[in-house]
């Protein structure tokens, strides 16, 4: 695969003499569990510009969804505690400004579209009057103002016969279309920063694609910073300016998108990669990661990726690493990230063959 | 484009068919009022579907959600009792058959749910729940008793045999998936019904599970029929893949074919709709976006079900509906007018 495509100048996080639309600073959130406090972001940091689009990418309990909600500020607390962090727009910190000042920002400058549209909707309220009420309450628009807006509003994001459904019920529509109003809903005041979580995840796939087209017109057109939360490599792959990679509420790697798919620069990365089964690739075997992701009450001292992890010593063991660069733009959190990066790293361990464990190279006899 | 894949030599050519399903239908009443239903309608989740299964061989069947996947999953099981059609194990006709006869037969047919949390009883232990079959089956209970049993299962399926006193709710998602397998595997049957296995797994776990599933079949001979809507994993673990649309297949054919040259007009929009895993692809591929819905089942279009949606649909696609069958050079069937092969929509992996 080659690298040459990688714009030139292009670096993830940093754009030199602009302040970012949307930075987040070592943020930590914690959940008090009866098993312990479970900590679901450990240490975070990105930036969005303008016109782009970022993508955390991660499995289930990585803390995307956390990520997500913090930022909009609707995470549940308590459970839910912010123990650390900052989350600036424009420069701003938004975890220090009250909640009439946020709620000014909410929906407004920040909104967001949920992974289920059906559950995220009023089910008694007809959808025009769910996209009007945007319209009322922040623009302070008449009855009838706000519901023009409305119509125009669900013409833009391609329903067909938008006057008429405008008095539909949610559960009249479907998938595909109850997440077009959504979206329709979160870009209604023109938001600076748009956050997906999973937008297309309840989708079939030729819907998927209609609905990933539209979110990367709306981009263009409105000149949106996008966060896409996703566990899709493919949908990823199509879409994103630059990725970041979690793992245990931590980023594992940031680099831009042909770099993470080009030259993965940790062995986590390596390995997802390596997992999925591609359409264009009959293949045999899957090289699946071997074991499970770690309790969020209960983390392994070191790299927490390092009970899976087949490169793994006993420094990955005991010490912590940080996220820092292996190359130009390229962040990654591993002890071993240059060898990595350059595909010289000693492999210790290889996956046992039923995929639960892993078995020392070195104890296996030499052939 | 005429003359395009090499019809690759079918290894399962030769051997016998396990399963055979001739023209199966189940359709669903949609009725109307209290005290009196009427029946307004019905909703046709599975209308008039064929093919067969040979031994070892794994047929993948994919289409959207509302397709009649599951339907079909459960019309195979005799979870529901097919309207129409015949379904044939190893020439024995599966569907007639009653009372010891039936339950002979169930053994030899199992399945495995989607959603590993629901599929699982909360609160039978691990062991209780995989030594389940033997209770329901005493005849095939095992010799080396059922408790031994249960352990080899666990082992077989990669879990420690020492949580066999263990509840589903201290399994992960892949864990009890496993678990769920291992219920399946209990009985020793020779077909495995796969309804979307892997869809409810993080990707990381999906690859493990596949992988288990690849190897228990070489281990044990089974046959699988495997229902997902994720057309990159159908692909690597099929060796034959039927596209359903509607409650009809579409295309049937071997992985290559479907995958190197899709011939219905369905086939291709959802393959050109699955994103590449690979971003210096990115706009180099022929995107197909299919516009509008699938339309209502209860009343699906004349003629061709895909002709409101398809960019090649003509007059003949109106009146006459298409049949599943090989057409001119194209290897597989295919149920258009006017199939024709793209070898363009997934490019070759280098």
């Amino acid at each position: 695969m080659t690298q040459s495509q990688t714009p030139a100048g292009f670096t993830p996080g940093t754009r030199p003499g602009e302040v970012p639309l949307l930075e987040v600073k070592d943020l930590q959130v914690e959940f008090r569990t009866k098993a312990g406090v479970a900590k679901a972001i450990n240490g975070l940091n990105f930036s969005l510009h303008a016109g782009e689009t970022l993508a955390i990418l991660g499995e289930s309990g990585s803390g995307k969804s956390v990520t997500a909600q913090t930022i909009m500020g609707i995470l549940d607390m308590p459970p839910g505690k912010i123990a650390g962090g900052e989350i600036r727009y424009r420069g701003e910190d938004l975890l220090s400004m009250d909640e009439e000042s946020r709620r000014k920002l909410r929906g407004v400058k920040i909104a967001m579209i949920f992974q289920d549209a059906l559950s995220s909707l009023n089910p008694v309220l007809p959808v025009g009057w769910q996209i009007a009420e945007m319209f009322r309450v922040h623009r302070g628009l008449k009855r009838k103002e706000a519901k023009v807006k409305a119509v125009e509003m669900m013409q833009r994001v391609g329903i067909p016969g938008a006057e008429e459904r405008a008095g539909d019920f949610p559960h009249q529509f479907s998938g595909g279309m109850r997440q077009r109003i959504m979206i329709a809903m979160a870009i209604a005041l023109d938001p600076d920063v748009l956050i997906a979580d999973e937008p297309t995840t309840a989708l079939d796939v030729t819907v998927q694609a209609q609905v990933m087209r539209l979110l990367k017109d709306l981009q263009t057109e409105f000149n949106m910073g996008l966060i896409l939360i996703t566990h899709d490599l493919g949908v990823v792959a199509d879409v994103a300016d630059k990725i970041a990679v979690m793992y245990s509420g931590r980023v594992m790697e940031a680099a831009d998108v042909y770099e993470i798919y080009g030259r993965p620069g940790h062995p986590y990365t390596q390995g997802l990669l390596n997992s999925i089964p591609r359409i264009d690739d009959e293949g045999g075997r899957l090289r699946a990661i071997s074991g499970l992701p770690p309790s969020l009450t209960d983390m392994p001292p070191g790299c927490p990726f390092n009970p899976r992890c087949e490169f793994a010593t006993d420094r990955c063991r005991t010490e912590r690493p940080e996220l820092r660069p292996v190359a130009e733009g390229h962040l990654s959190a591993c002890h071993y990230a240059e060898d990595v990066y350059a595909g010289t790293a000693t492999r210790t361990r290889r996956p046992s063959p039923t995929g639960a464990g892993m078995i020392d190279v070195s104890e296996e006899a030499p052939q | 484009m005429s003359l395009s894949v090499p019809a690759a030599a079918d290894p399962f050519a030769d051997k016998p068919s396990v399963l055979e399903v001739e023209g199966l239908v189940k359709h669903f009443p949609i009725t109307q009022g209290i005290v009196f239903q009427r029946k307004v309608g019905a909703v046709k989740a599975v209308d008039g579907v064929s093919f067969n299964l040979r031994e070892g061989e794994t047929l993948g069947i994919v289409g959207e959600s509302g397709c009649g996947k599951s339907t079909l999953a459960k019309l195979l099981m005799r979870l529901e009792e097919p309207d129409a059609g015949t379904v044939k194990f190893r020439g024995e006709d599966f569907l007639s058959v009653k009372g010891d006869e039936l339950r002979r037969l169930r053994r030899k047919i199992q399945i495995i749910f989607q959603d590993p949390y629901t599929s699982l009883n909360p609160r039978m232990s691990v062991g209780d729940i995989i030594a389940e079959p033997f209770k329901l089956h005493p005849e095939e209970k095992p010799k080396q008793g059922i408790r031994n049993r249960v352990k080899e299962l666990l082992d077989l399926v990669g879990l420690n045999p020492e949580h066999i006193n263990r509840y589903p709710h201290q399994f992960s998602g892949g864990q009890r998936q496993r678990i769920g397998i291992a219920r399946g595997l209990a009985l020793n049957p020779d077909v495995i019904i796969c309804d979307e296995p892997v869809s409810a797994l993080d990707v990381s776990v999906q690859a493990q599970v596949m992988n288990l599933l690849d190897d228990l079949q070489k281990e044990f001979g089974l046959s699988y029929i495997f229902i997902a809507h994720d057309l990159s994993v159908v692909r690597h673990i099929s060796d034959r893949v039927g596209v359903m649309y509607l409650g009809k297949l579409a295309e049937l054919g071997t992985q290559e074919e479907i995958y190197t040259g899709p011939s219905h007009p369905y086939t291709q929009a959802l393959l050109s709709a699955v994103p590449l895993p690979d971003p210096t692809l990115r706009g180099a591929r022929e995107q197909i976006v299919l516009q509008g819905d699938p339309p209502n089942p209860a009343n699906p279009p004349s003629g061709c079900r895909f002709r409101t949606r398809c960019w090649k649909a003509t007059e003949i696609c109106a009146t006459q509906e298409p049949e599943l069958i090989s057409r001119g050079q194209i290897t597989q069937l295919s149920a258009c007018h006017h199939a024709q092969q793209n070898e363009k929509i997934i490019p070759a992996h280098s």
